[in-house]
């Protein structure tokens, strides 16, 4: 994967979390686990012994999850969170997503797009996957996936 | 998708044989510590609800031969060795000791322990204690950079307990049509049944308009519906019913079932801490909460419509709606209806959370499921003052927490 499509500034981006997402900025995925077995998918990806109670599973394919979904519920978050989140200074009010992959068959969650607030979605609304700044620290640029309202 | 509750009756194993022990287990004693933001050390606030339980049971600290101490995360060593640190603070006298932790769960696994011992006809009598000492504001993960551990990868994404809470709530707006004033309904309920509990930390009333005017915390809801950390302890003496009997209890209440069960893959539950459900692809999806009180309804040999009373976890004023669903007191998407109707206030068919609940008392995570049952049994055995719910007869608890933990106690009178 290559994180040179969303570099910003002096140092390239970096993800906020390692393996979790593409960080190709034009066709961003998820990254999840598929169990070659039982076809369970996991995100995170990171597993090796497959979970569905049924399977033995013990190897299994890094695909990337649908990258479309629908909202399953949404909040905000109005106050600053504790470590080891980093707020900017002040702290800027940002919106919660949770959002149902049809394919995959289960419910993922995530910060909507910046601008976007609760009053911009609602349930069952169809959204996609983007990457975004999540936030900076010594002038590195982490970068995370979110969610934004399809047009 | 659709979502069953996933009964163990499913379970296929011809080997399974239950109910092979069936002497009865009881609730001797129930003793608290008031909630509060004390600032003690967590031991006092255990030993305080120890000796009050012991008292109330009419026993002395040496009858007693094990005891299940519910852990605290926050208080270093001792709090991990909480069934000894209470037994040395009690004064050493040779029982037996146990520790156990599963996050909101704890208080009930400690329960769960000690009337297992108690079954296996291992001893008569026991001791089940839980406290904590709470630091302010959001329950945070442990420090350092910890990819590995979820609870550390949603606080790095921004997700606290109150999204979770409000996913909850907004998906009930959006779905089964609550309202922000049916959220403020439930904290004015909750204030208004705690207001002359002792053992409550906030005892304020509020109307709907107070509670729709305090900020908002995580849209849709606000600080006076989010649920605070507190300082707090609690603790039940149980025995055999033989016991009990021997001893002459004349207020002794029948444990009829605990579960503590897990979830069932794929569990289809948006739950702390995960950033993920489970999927679904291969395997049939079920809600966890839905399954927690079925356990301890099935070993009671009762169902929801035998329930006088609830002490349900309304971590958020709307997660107490969900739980009407959960433990079966009305069919899913109807607890708007039974909160509107003044079902669940006391006076009504089946009053919840006569205690105050959470509302009034914020959470002391190893003490909160003990202090459900505290007030159960107050309830059940008529002594629970201004608050007293008329004929309560059976008492069920609905309590869930972080990492597939959840409990559901059933007490009998």
């Amino acid at each position: 994967m290559s994180s040179s499509e969303i570099s910003n500034g002096v140092n390239e981006a970096l993800p906020v979390i390692e393996g979790w997402f593409t960080m190709d900025k034009a066709d961003a995925h998820l990254i999840g686990s598929q169990c070659t077995r039982c076809q369970t998918y996991f995100f995170p990806g990171k597993v090796t012994f497959c979970r569905n109670p049924t399977c033995e599973g013990d190897t299994f394919d890094a695909v990337p999850l649908s990258r479309e979904g629908t909202i399953w519920s949404y909040t905000d978050a109005q106050y600053k969170p504790p470590e080891p989140y980093v707020a900017a200074d002040p702290f800027e009010p940002y919106a919660i997503a949770a959002v149902e992959l049809a394919k995959e068959r289960m419910i993922i969650l995530g910060q909507l797009a910046k601008g976007i607030t609760v009053d911009d979605v609602t349930t069952g609304m169809q959204v996609e996957l983007q990457l975004q700044t999540l936030f900076s620290k010594d002038g590195q640029d982490y970068v995370s996936w979110v969610w934004q309202p399809k047009s | 998708m659709s979502v069953g509750s996933g009964s163990r009756n499913h379970k296929p194993n011809s080997l399974l044989r239950k109910n092979i022990m069936s002497r009865d287990v009881v609730i001797l004693g129930a003793g608290m510590h008031p909630w509060g933001k004390w600032g003690k050390n967590f031991v006092e606030y255990g030993v305080h609800a120890a000796r009050a339980a012991l008292k109330d049971a009419g026993i002395k600290w040496q009858d007693i031969e094990f005891v299940a101490g519910g852990a605290t995360m926050r208080n270093g060593y001792p709090g991990y060795v909480a069934g000894a640190t209470f037994s040395q603070a009690l004064g050493w006298q040779g029982n037996e000791i146990m520790t156990c932790y599963a996050a909101c769960a704890t208080g009930s696994q400690a329960l769960a322990a000690a009337r297992a011992k108690i079954q296996a006809g291992q001893c008569e009598v026991a001791l089940v204690v839980g406290a904590d000492t709470t630091p302010k504001g959001f329950l945070a993960p442990q420090k350092g950079e910890r990819p590995d551990d979820p609870d550390w990868v949603r606080f790095r994404l921004g997700i606290t307990n109150p999204t979770y809470f409000s996913l909850y709530a907004q998906r009930r707006k959006d779905v089964y049509g609550a309202t922000d004033e049916d959220f403020a309904a439930i904290k004015v309920k909750n204030a208004e049944h705690g207001f002359s509990n002792e053992y409550a930390r906030y005892r304020k009333k509020f109307t709907i308009e107070e509670v729709l005017a305090s900020p908002m915390v995580a849209s849709p809801l606000r600080l006076f519906e989010i649920c605070a950390t507190s300082d707090g302890g609690a603790a039940v003496v149980v025995a055999s019913k033989e016991y009990a009997d021997r001893l002459g209890s004349q207020r002794q209440i029948k444990i009829g079932g605990i579960s503590t069960v897990s979830p069932k893959f794929a569990s289809a539950d948006v739950e702390m801490p995960d950033i993920a459900t489970d999927s679904a692809a291969a395997s049939d999806a079920y809600s966890f909460r839905a399954s927690i009180a079925q356990k301890a309804y099935e070993e009671a040999g009762i169902g929801p419509e035998d329930v006088s009373l609830a002490e349900v976890y309304d971590l958020s004023s709307a997660m107490e709606l969900d739980w009407y669903e959960y433990i079966g007191l009305c069919a899913q998407g109807e607890a708007e209806k039974l909160l509107r109707d003044g079902d669940t206030r006391i006076g009504g068919r089946v009053p919840v959370n006569a205690s105050g609940g959470l509302a009034c008392f914020g959470e002391a995570v190893p003490a909160q499921a003990l202090a459900q049952v505290c007030e159960l049994t107050m309830q059940l055995r008529g002594e629970a003052g201004d608050r007293q719910v008329k004929d309560a007869n059976v008492g069920v608890t609905g309590n869930q927490g972080l990492f597939g933990h959840g409990s559901s106690v059933v007490l009998q009178r």
